[in-house]
């Protein structure tokens, strides 16, 4: 549907783009200005398009691999109910990914273009589910940083220009608070443990809190995409203003379950009243962005293994529709 | 590895009525070989919260769209129609129910 | 143990052990979709599973809760089928094991809304309308596997020559299951066997696939006793549980 729509539009979009592009870019972004919806039919700027492409499938991307961190504990979280929690909470994730995906190709590309793009290493994800998940604890980390670093991301993303990601994003955040809240809930049941469970909670402190505020991204000033992207409401808040207000909420947070922030520099600063923390290690972001670092590799590969694997699946179950195509459409009339 | 191999299954459009009485809105899409596979899969996406008593699947490739192009001369002529609302109508309060 | 606190744990366990393998796939389907698929079902028969552990320990009446039952007992002391802890293997072994055991689970539970135990009756109640939606999604998939390309139709075949032969001791009866029979709690397994025959016959035919040959082997997984697999299972779920003796999560 909506890339026939966009196909048959291309052809006018060009020869009106000839007449009078001008007309058409500053009507497109009077209609930002306005808090009006732009919906998949509607004429867009080809930037705004690649944009909205590349960050919402990277997006995508990043929920499908995000699963394999935590995923890696269901089959040993230590009770029940964990488990069951995990399970759901995992599942949720690829729902996440589901609905990315399908805002992404109304938008004009298909999900094995985007598919095909994440396995051969040619899209990026968020660099944060690149990290292990050695212990039990670094599923509650992840529930509690990780999660809540993407909630504060995604709230602004509620009310972004492109009317298919508001509305995926209005139903991820809707999702997402419980995923907080059960990591919170294990790092306050380990904090209030046994010596060797409280040990378990720093430990993962220590290893996520750096990765997380990474996930902000770099200082606007060096990222190339912010301005461009802020003027098109496709990005509601500075990379900068979003890590502030991450540390802010998050410190009493940690205060809370007693267990220390690993940096030396933390401390309230009244004058501006916020906390004022330490420098970022971008050298380990660019790393990781690369491809080097400590899970890059093994995530693509399960991600490689699993497609490969199912090839003869999905090839089955295509093959069984077409030869039954007639009956089924009898069936459901 | 075939062309027809790399090929996704195609793309569905999800309509889900969340609760008796009210209609069904467009939720969003997902991918499946035959219409039942579109409903499970529909199912698991869309109604893990109890959002949903009905689900529509409808091939992307099956909808019929107006076109944004078009717009203007589709929906404007209805905007100074305002006769068609009843607050154009001034009714003496001591009528009732009119 | 009473025969019926032993039979309710043959129930939950085979849940337990069988959501267990479903939760492994999670993040390595074949599609997006399946990975949701899978764990609708995983967390459907761990709900069942903790409800029946619960019972399970209310009846024994040492005060074990479902979390001491679960990662507190060796290999030797879990009653569930075999058939629950055969590997995943690939997706066509998953959608087998699932297939077979779906089609089994709906006809007892069908059976066990009329037990005497009302715990019983009423955890079942629940469970039909979900195994019925197990079964609808794992015969679908046989159906597309076996009558899909000659490729899945070779691999499911051969899926179901390796599986076939642990559905013999759904309908084994012993002597809990008499007991459980004579006491009005549920039905005796063999009973179970025709409905199951049928359902299975249907599926089948449908999927283009041959019924494989009886098996003269037996297993006795519902008696503690069982194939290597469990072992390795048990380590995997119960290891972190029991590196902290007492602790909560």
């Amino acid at each position: 549907m909506y890339t026939q729509g966009l196909d048959s539009l291309g052809k006018d979009c060009l020869a009106d783009e000839a007449r009078n592009g001008a007309a058409l870019e500053s009507r497109f972004q009077a209609r930002v200005d306005a808090e009006e919806k732009i919906e998949a039919k509607d004429w867009m700027p080809e930037a705004y398009r690649r944009t909205l492409v590349r960050q919402i499938s990277q997006h995508a991307h990043s929920e499908i691999v995000g699963m394999l961190p935590e995923g890696n504990w269901i089959t040993r979280a230590p009770s029940l109910l964990r488990k069951t929690i995990l399970i759901a909470k995992v599942q949720d994730e690829g729902g996440h990914g589901a609905y990315l995906y399908s805002a992404a190709e109304t938008l004009g590309v298909s999900r094995s273009e985007l598919v095909d793009q994440l396995l051969e290493g040619r899209a990026k994800y968020s660099s944060i589910f690149n990290y292990p998940t050695p212990t039990w604890a670094d599923v509650g980390a992840i529930g509690w940083l990780v999660d809540g670093a993407a909630i504060m991301n995604q709230i602004p993303l509620c009310r972004c220009s492109y009317g298919p990601y508001a509305r995926a994003m209005v139903r991820i955040c809707k999702e997402e608070s419980f995923h907080q809240r059960q990591g919170y809930e294990i790092m306050l049941r380990l904090a209030r443990g046994t010596d060797g469970q409280r040990a378990m909670a720093q430990a993962a402190l220590d290893r996520w809190w750096w990765p997380s505020l990474m996930m902000f991204g770099p200082s606007d000033n060096e990222s190339k995409h912010s301005a461009q992207s802020m003027r098109w409401k496709i990005k509601r808040f500075s990379n900068d203003e979003l890590r502030q207000k991450f540390v802010d909420t998050t410190v009493p947070q940690a205060d809370y379950l007693g267990l220390k922030v690993p940096d030396s520099e933390l401390r309230w600063d009244d004058s501006t009243q916020h906390y004022h923390f330490g420098p970022i290690d971008w050298a380990e972001f660019e790393q990781v962005l690369r491809g080097q670092g400590p899970c890059n590799r093994e995530r693509l590969e399960a991600r490689r293994r699993a497609h490969e694997d199912g090839q003869w699946v999905r090839e089955a179950a295509s093959a069984w529709a077409a030869k039954h195509e007639a009956a089924t459409a009898a069936r459901a009339a | 590895m075939s062309v027809e191999a790399k090929k996704d299954w195609p793309l569905y459009e999800i309509f889900i009525r969340a609760k008796s009485g009210l209609d069904h809105k467009h939720v969003g899409s997902l991918h499946a070989t035959d219409a039942k596979m579109a409903l499970e899969h529909a199912r698991d996406l869309y109604t893990r919260r109890q959002e949903g008593v009905s689900i529509w699947a409808v091939r992307s490739s099956d909808i019929v769209a107006s076109d944004p192009a078009e717009a203007d001369a589709f929906f404007e002529p209805a905007r100074d129609k305002v006769y068609r609302h009843p607050t154009f109508y001034e009714i003496p309060d001591e009528v009732k129910t009119l | 143990m009473t025969p019926h606190c032993r039979y309710v744990l043959r129930l939950a366990d085979t849940n337990l052990v069988l959501a267990q393998r479903l939760g492994e796939w999670v993040g390595h389907a074949p599609a997006l979709e399946e990975d949701l698929g899978l764990a609708n079902v995983s967390l459907d028969l761990m709900g069942q599973a903790r409800l029946l552990l619960s019972h399970a320990g209310l009846l024994e009446g040492r005060g074990r809760g479902e979390d001491e039952l679960a990662f507190l007992r060796e290999e030797s002391e879990y009653l569930n089928l075999t058939l629950a802890e055969q590997p995943n293997g690939d997706f066509g072994d998953t959608i087998v094991r699932q297939f077979l055991f779906d089609a089994w689970q709906l006809g007892l539970y069908e059976c066990l809304t009329r037990s005497k135990d009302a715990a019983l009756a009423a955890i079942a109640g629940k469970g039909i309308r979900e195994a019925t939606y197990h079964l609808r999604y794992s015969r679908g998939w046989l159906i597309r596997l076996g009558d899909g390309t000659p490729e899945s139709h070779a691999r499911v075949e051969g899926s179901l020559a390796r599986i076939w032969p642990f559905t013999n001791e759904l309908f084994d009866d012993d002597e809990v299951d008499r007991a459980i029979a004579a006491a009005g709690l549920g039905p005796l397994p063999s009973s179970l066997k025709n409905a199951w025959t049928s359902r299975v016959a249907e599926a089948l035919a449908s999927a283009t696939l041959a019924q494989p040959a009886p098996s003269a082997f037996g297993w006795y997984g519902k008696q503690g006793r069982h194939s290597e697999h469990l072992g390795y299972l048990l380590a995997e779920m119960q290891s972190l549980h029991r590196a902290h003796p007492g602790a909560t999560w």
